[in-house]
């Protein structure tokens, strides 16, 4: 077992059970928490694509001279892409946030199966 | 790759999928969002191991640190309204 | 019930997907074209230190642009829905129970010292690990601190709001003097790229990546207030 098969189960890991979560809970909270635990395994997944075993991280100081770069560096573009997504994560939490006190100051409930104005 | 780091690897993955099943079945919502904020937490420390310096900083700071206070604010309204009623 | 078989199936066909990704993966041994463009073109190039700096300041500039504007929307959305709660100060309930002395102590030590780790990241973006996203939540958590010291104290929403804009507005002017004077819109070249390794160095990326830690610590501090301060309709 190595480092990225292992960073790589525990992501697919969380991913599965944040999907339980989500579609096993009726608090509307409680889902919201199992989003942010999916969101952070695809976050996992998406590091461990990046890496290589025996390098290290993309930055240029005394232990990685800019010559050798290329030889000595893990893939930086996949970092670059989970910052981003891990800011707009917090964004998208908090919009959800934001509509679940509007849902409960309208009804005064979180329960997701009381709002059913859209079944059928 | 050596053995301490992989140990510590292992470590990190077991408590993250720990908080989140804990985070998924627990029946308080308090405790739920703390696992949570435990996940995103071991989640940076895995980020460090796979030489992802920079994911790990915003992880610990954003994932474990503003989306769990976000979750308190909210819940400490909606708890305050149900002991109104 | 049948919800709950349905979504075990769902979930182990999906982990079926995983398992075989996970038994055919190996990692690569060389970069490929792209991240070796940007491992051997970075230090002439920009003169930054930090790759992943480089990549989100000015490789994709424009899509870090898009991004600072997401998060203004959701900010902006943010305080739009939960508007309509906002109560006068007057009519406010009782005062809740005020925090302890070590308390308020120790936040008003530690709240200035959080503040100037935060500028560090941003400021120390292009040679270290951190930059403007880092250094921005670690200034809104100094304003959370404050905020949980004092839920009653009231933050100037005007200066908040004063700080994004202006921020914003320097981000996209600096960009179009890439546009002007060096290859192209957020272009960080128009600046000297000084000593490799410098603190005032790699042309305008300490500069832009100040700016959107601004931005985006005025925008986190924003929607941190709007999420503890609404008040519910009564």
């Amino acid at each position: 077992m190595s480092l990225v098969t292992l960073a790589m189960a525990g992501g697919f890991a969380l991913i599965l059970i944040g999907l339980y979560g989500a579609l096993n809970n009726r608090n509307i909270l409680r889902i919201i928490i199992a989003f942010t635990l999916a969101n952070t395994g695809v976050h996992l997944v998406l590091v461990a694509v990046g890496y290589m075993p025996g390098r290290t991280a993309p930055i240029l100081d005394a232990a990685v001279p800019v010559d050798q770069a290329n030889a000595l560096i893990i893939d930086p573009v996949p970092q670059a892409l989970v910052l981003t997504a891990i800011v707009i994560g917090l964004g998208v939490t908090a919009l959800m946030l934001a509509y679940a006190l509007r849902l409960f100051a309208s009804r005064h409930t979180l329960d997701i199966s009381k709002f059913t104005e859209l079944k059928w | 790759m050596s053995t301490l780091t992989l140990l510590m690897a292992v470590l990190a993955a077991v408590a993250m999928l720990g908080g989140a099943a804990v985070a998924v079945a627990s029946k308080s919502t308090p405790v739920a969002i703390l696992a949570a904020g435990l996940v995103s937490l071991m989640a940076s420390v895995l980020f460090v191991l796979l030489a992802a310096p920079d994911v790990a900083m915003t992880e610990a700071a954003i994932g474990s640190g503003l989306t769990t206070f976000l979750f308190f604010f909210v819940l400490g309204r909606v708890k305050e309204e149900q002991d109104d009623d | 019930m049948t919800n709950r078989l349905l979504t075990v199936a769902f979930l182990a066909g999906l982990a079926v997907i995983f398992i075989q990704l996970l038994s055919g993966y190996a990692p690569d041994t060389d970069l490929n074209l792209t991240a070796s463009y940007y491992a051997n073109q970075t230090a002439p190039d920009l003169g930054a230190q930090n790759i992943v700096t480089g990549i989100i300041v000015t490789y994709r500039g424009l899509d870090t642009l898009g991004e600072v504007t997401v998060l203004f929307l959701t900010a902006a959305i943010v305080a739009l829905v939960l508007v309509h709660g906002r109560a006068l100060e007057a009519e406010r309930g009782p005062k809740p129970f005020p925090a302890g002395e070590l308390l308020q102590t120790g936040s008003r030590l530690l709240a200035p010292m959080i503040l100037l780790l935060g500028i560090y990241v941003f400021v120390n973006g292009h040679l270290t690990p951190g930059g403007g996203f880092q250094g921005g939540a670690i200034v809104a958590s100094a304003v959370l601190l404050l905020l949980l010291t004092d839920p009653m104290r009231r933050f100037s929403h005007r200066l908040i709001s004063r700080i994004e804009s202006t921020a914003g507005l320097l981000f996209v002017a600096i960009g179009l003097l890439g546009l002007l004077f060096a290859g192209g819109f957020l272009d960080a070249r128009f600046l000297p790229q000084g000593w490799f390794g410098a603190l005032f160095s790699a042309g305008a990326i300490p500069l832009i990546y100040s700016l959107i830690g601004l931005k985006v610590g005025a925008e986190f501090s924003s929607m941190l207030l709007s999420l503890s301060e609404t008040e519910d309709e009564k």
